[in-house]
């Protein structure tokens, strides 16, 4: 079994009209047995940034910890919000750093841009190789499922409402094909001038 | 002019004083987590695949410079991670470099280079050479002992001509007139080997790596997608991407959208977010009597 399953998690993060949205399940399990249901896997960085940390369990608590230690330095040096693209290159630098000794976690971050609100999406593999896309996502022990929803439903320019549907329907019917992650749903979307948290009513098996 | 705040590394017993020294990235590898994850692969967990470049690229100097292509296929074991990934690198304005092998050790080693020739371009204030390059790249690679899997084909114009080199993870290199790297080299090199001669023209030179891409990119599994190509001469880069879109995806024959409502949601919360003001400008307006 994979380092990367021991926990299990499924993470897919979306491009919309002006809005980007960010989607997990909420299984915190050892392998075979889950012990919670209500693990946060979506982490806030800033009012329009988020990261998503599928992996083990551990790794993903010590790197949302670390990253906003470095996030809070760079915003008193440099007194101003993070860009998506910067918060990226950070992410990506704290995993390479540990090239020969990584951290198991495919992070996936998804965050609108202060100044110009441009959308923004990308993943990485667990030792940093950004992947920036413009359409979706996705990171976690289903990821081959939610590659197929994904690309069968995700269309351009869905609206915020759309886009919510787009995101948890494909999420759900990914981790409802794999065993080690589901047991619940939440999904963020981000939009210029709110942030929409909803908890989704899933299978719980 | 920007000032770096450092945090004084104070000694005291102060544990906060004391994880914020230890957190401050000093540079280079880290190599904490190495125990338990050596402790974890003997527990039977097998350790995750990083993404590889799969790939074709190559290279060739023709009558006015280089030509340097690639495809654009990234994969995570088998399956295609990356559709449209970009794998020729900018190292200086007239030096750019494409990389197969792990998609992150390409990436993070071009970057480094890159800047160590910055760097170097302002001490000399000279415009940097290809050979500078390569030393800088094999070295490094070297010391690694091709545990950093880059394979790269590093191509420019410098004062003293087009240079061509091909660059392997232990740190060797090759400066050849043409080269190929990557799971579909010899799918490409089988084409150059066919075709290539000595001062092609312009068009020649482009068509002629479009097809070893191409031969790349349809008989080989770990590159596809598209063509990206990059014309460095004497006194300007094309970098052109996409060249060629050599796989359309296809058009999708239904409608899949959900109605508004379908997902059950047990909660949502609306979180507002507060506008930051950059500026505030009044204007005094007379008033009219």
């Amino acid at each position: 079994m994979s380092i990367l399953a021991y926990n299990g998690a499924a993470i897919i993060a979306m491009k919309g009209k002006d809005c980007v949205a960010i989607a997990a399940d909420r299984r915190f399990g050892v392998q075979a047995q889950t012990v919670s249901m209500d693990f946060d896997k979506v982490f806030e960085m800033g009012p329009h940034l988020f990261v998503g940390l599928p992996g083990l369990a551990t790794d993903v608590q010590t790197i949302s910890q670390r990253l906003k230690f470095r996030l809070n330095l760079y915003e008193l040096r440099e007194n101003r919000r993070i860009k998506p693209q910067t918060f990226m290159s950070m992410v990506s630098n704290l995993l390479y750093e540990r090239r020969f000794g990584p951290y198991f976690v495919e992070p996936v971050i998804a965050g609108l841009d202060s100044k110009t609100n441009q959308p923004y999406i990308a993943s990485m593999d667990l030792i940093g190789c950004p992947m920036i896309t413009d359409d979706f996502v996705v990171s976690g022990t289903c990821s081959e499922q939610m590659y197929g929803m994904c690309e069968s439903l995700w269309e351009p320019d869905l609206s915020p409402d759309d886009l919510f549907e787009t995101i948890s329907q494909a999420l759900m019917n990914a981790f409802d094909r794999d065993a080690l992650s589901g047991w619940g749903g939440v999904v963020y979307i981000i939009e210029k001038d709110k942030v929409t948290k909803k908890l989704l009513k899933t299978r719980m098996d | 002019m920007k000032t770096i705040v450092r945090i004084p590394c104070v000694t005291t017993t102060s544990i906060s004083n004391m994880a914020a020294c230890a957190e401050l990235p000093a540079g280079g590898f880290v190599f904490e987590n190495c125990q338990r994850n050596k402790f974890l692969e003997s527990q039977g967990y097998k350790v995750p695949k990083a993404y590889k470049t799969g790939t074709t690229i190559c290279g060739l100097v023709y009558k006015d410079g280089i030509v340097l292509g690639a495809d654009t296929r990234a994969t995570e074991d088998t399956i295609v991670a990356d559709k449209n990934c970009a794998k020729i690198h900018y190292i200086s304005s007239n030096i750019y470099c494409c990389g197969a092998g792990t998609a992150a050790d390409t990436e993070m080693t071009t970057q480094l280079i890159s800047s160590e020739l910055e760097l170097h371009r302002l001490n000399t204030g000279r415009q940097p050479r290809v050979c500078t390059a390569n030393r800088l790249l094999k070295q490094m690679l070297f010391r690694y002992h091709g545990y950093i899997g880059a394979a790269l084909v590093l191509g420019g114009v410098d004062s003293t001509g087009p240079h061509l080199y091909s660059i392997w993870p232990h740190g060797s290199t090759d400066k050849l007139p043409f080269v190929t790297m990557g799971s579909g080299s010899l799918a490409a090199m089988a084409t150059f080997e066919d075709r290539y001669k000595a001062d092609l023209s312009r068009d020649e030179a482009m068509k002629l790596v479009r097809d070893a891409i191409c031969a790349g990119i349809f008989n080989d599994l770990g590159s596809g997608s598209n063509v990206d190509l990059c014309v460095i001469t004497k006194d300007k880069v094309d970098y052109i991407r996409p060249y060629e879109e050599a796989n359309k995806k296809g058009v999708r024959q239904g409608k899949y959208r959900y109605d508004r409502g379908t997902t059950v949601v047990i909660s949502s919360e609306v979180k507002k977010v507060e506008l930051e003001v950059i500026d505030t400008e009044v204007r005094a307006v007379p008033m009219e009597t």
